[in-house]
């Protein structure tokens, strides 16, 4: 199943590196709603919930594209049933597709994390950066296991744009409230290590039920 | 007995070298003896999508290495036949047993022996045709040591995973050459015209070297030389299995041994080829 999903993923890397579709579009997206917030909010700087709430709710937001271009090439060019044709064990479609989610997230944030730090943050970011960036991996995680499953579900569906957005938000709720309670502090620099853990604790039990879930429901979501 | 009759009333088969022979009996099967040897047999196939029932009561036995032609007008269930057999679709009713093995509750088992060609290429169109090959010579297992392109299903570790590789991109190469697309392998497909995404489309069908071919009008946009050269592969000559979907009423009775004839998603007949007539077929489309 490895190979398979090494196989998946790595031909949706080279058609997104020629293509330029996904993380272009969330990236470009990300930075123009942190310069909308500074300057709607006429701020230059940011502290605590507002700050956190920002940077979460955005990065969610830009999930939502990725999720939604996540299954639309193998809709559009019958990919899916290429797939379904190959004696290949489904699931590692959902490893490939959540992987590639994954790297798309992962890439985002290393642009949308220092344009966050120069159009909103006022404090230094780099004391918060090495337990953000552990937040922002978990986080990850889950984005991607549940964006993937959900993409596949909204792909069999005739307005995959109108469902990605209307599934997916509310799923990853325990994501943007673990994520977000668990950065406030951060942002603040007032962290204790008893309040990360349990909102990192939470973030990565999300983790583990949705890559359970993913893994057994897949499957049976392909199949007619 | 009339050339056209509907659903339960006509459902033939045919088989081996009693292809010419019509029997009797009843539901008018022809040389019927059921066990093994047959690729496909269905009996009663239905398939609905919500209400509509886009196919019913399609009862047809089809030897090893023979070709069904199955006609029909636009909308008459020819292509969701073709899903079907290809594990790609439930039946909803019915029995389904394809290369062996029922569906759908053993599909995965069918899935490596088949050569599906429908109406989408099922190629990347950002991926250059050879790409695309080897993409899916991966998917089939022939570059992974699990499948040799030359030996079908092999143990794991039978072939070093050099070898496995290099046989992968061998096959990948000679299906290149043989549908004549060498020189153009890595220009994108969607820089391609359609009758050469239909070539990549064939070497894309055929590269696992599947028992059973399922064509739907294979030859679409394919100039007589191409046609001509794909003979090897998804013609008679290619020794295969064929489920043949066409429009070309005369050109697929001619190559068929058996004819399914589709209306509004009933069996309008089954009988061995040689015994329809072109005016016949031709009424499927009135």
């Amino acid at each position: 199943m490895i190979r398979t999903a090494r196989t998946i993923l790595r031909k949706d890397l080279a058609i997104e590196l020629r293509t330029k579709e996904s993380v272009p579009a969330m990236t470009l997206f990300t930075v123009t709603v942190f310069v909308l917030f500074h300057f709607g909010l006429d701020r230059d700087a940011l502290e605590g919930d507002l700050a956190s709430g920002v940077l979460w709710v955005t990065l969610l937001l830009a999930a939502v594209i990725g999720v939604s271009r996540l299954f639309a090439i193998e809709r559009e060019q019958g990919g899916i049933d290429g797939l379904l044709l190959a004696p290949v064990d489904r699931t590692a479609l959902w490893v490939a597709k959540a992987a590639a989610l994954f790297l798309y997230l992962t890439i985002l944030e290393l642009v949308a994390i220092p344009a966050f730090a120069l159009f909103l943050l006022g404090p230094d970011l780099l004391p918060a950066l090495p337990v953000l960036i552990l937040l922002l991996l978990a986080a990850n995680i889950g984005l991607a296991a549940i964006g993937a499953l959900v993409s596949a579900l909204a792909a069999e569906t005739r307005a995959p744009g109108l469902i990605v957005p209307l599934l997916l938000l509310p799923l990853v709720m325990p994501v943007l409230i673990s994520a977000a309670s668990a950065t406030e502090p951060l942002l603040r620099g007032d962290q204790s290590p008893e309040d990360l853990g349990r909102w990192l604790g939470l973030l990565s039990l999300y983790d583990v039920v949705f890559v359970l879930i993913a893994v057994a429901v897949f499957d049976f979501l392909l199949d007619d | 007995m009339s050339d056209e009759r509907t659903g339960d009333d006509v459902s033939a088969a045919a088989e081996g070298d009693d292809r010419n022979e019509r029997a009797g009996g009843d539901a008018g099967r022809v040389g019927t003896s059921r066990g093994a040897g047959a690729a496909i047999e269905l009996d009663g196939v239905e398939r609905r999508y919500g209400e509509r029932v886009a196919l019913s009561g399609v009862t047809v036995r089809l030897e090893a290495g023979q070709t069904l032609a199955v006609l029909g007008s636009n909308g008459a269930g020819k292509t969701t036949l073709l899903r079907v057999l290809a594990t790609l679709l439930r039946p909803h009713a019915g029995v389904a047993r394809v290369l062996g093995h029922e569906l759908p509750d053993e599909a995965w088992k069918v899935r490596g022996g088949i050569g599906y060609l429908g109406h989408d290429p099922l190629l990347y169109r950002e991926l250059t045709g050879r790409e695309n090959l080897v993409y899916h010579a991966r998917l089939h297992g022939l570059m992974d040591g699990l499948r040799s392109p030359d030996e079908g299903l092999a143990s794991p570790g039978a072939h070093n995973r050099a070898s496995s590789l290099d046989g992968g991109l061998a096959r990948v190469e000679e299906r290149l050459k043989a549908v004549g697309m060498a020189r153009r392998a890595d220009d994108p497909v969607r820089d391609l015209s359609k009758g050469m995404v239909q070539r990549l489309a064939v070497a894309r069908a055929t590269l696992h070297d599947p028992a059973l071919l399922l064509l739907d009008e294979p030859r679409a946009n394919l100039d007589p030389a191409a046609a001509e050269a794909l003979e090897p592969l998804i013609g008679r000559a290619s020794g295969k299995t064929r489920v043949l979907v066409t429009h070309d009423v005369e050109g697929g009775l001619a190559e068929a041994d058996v004819a399914l004839g589709l209306r509004g998603g009933k069996q309008a007949f089954c009988r061995p080829a040689g015994e329809v007539d072109a005016a016949t077929a031709r009424g499927l489309y009135s």
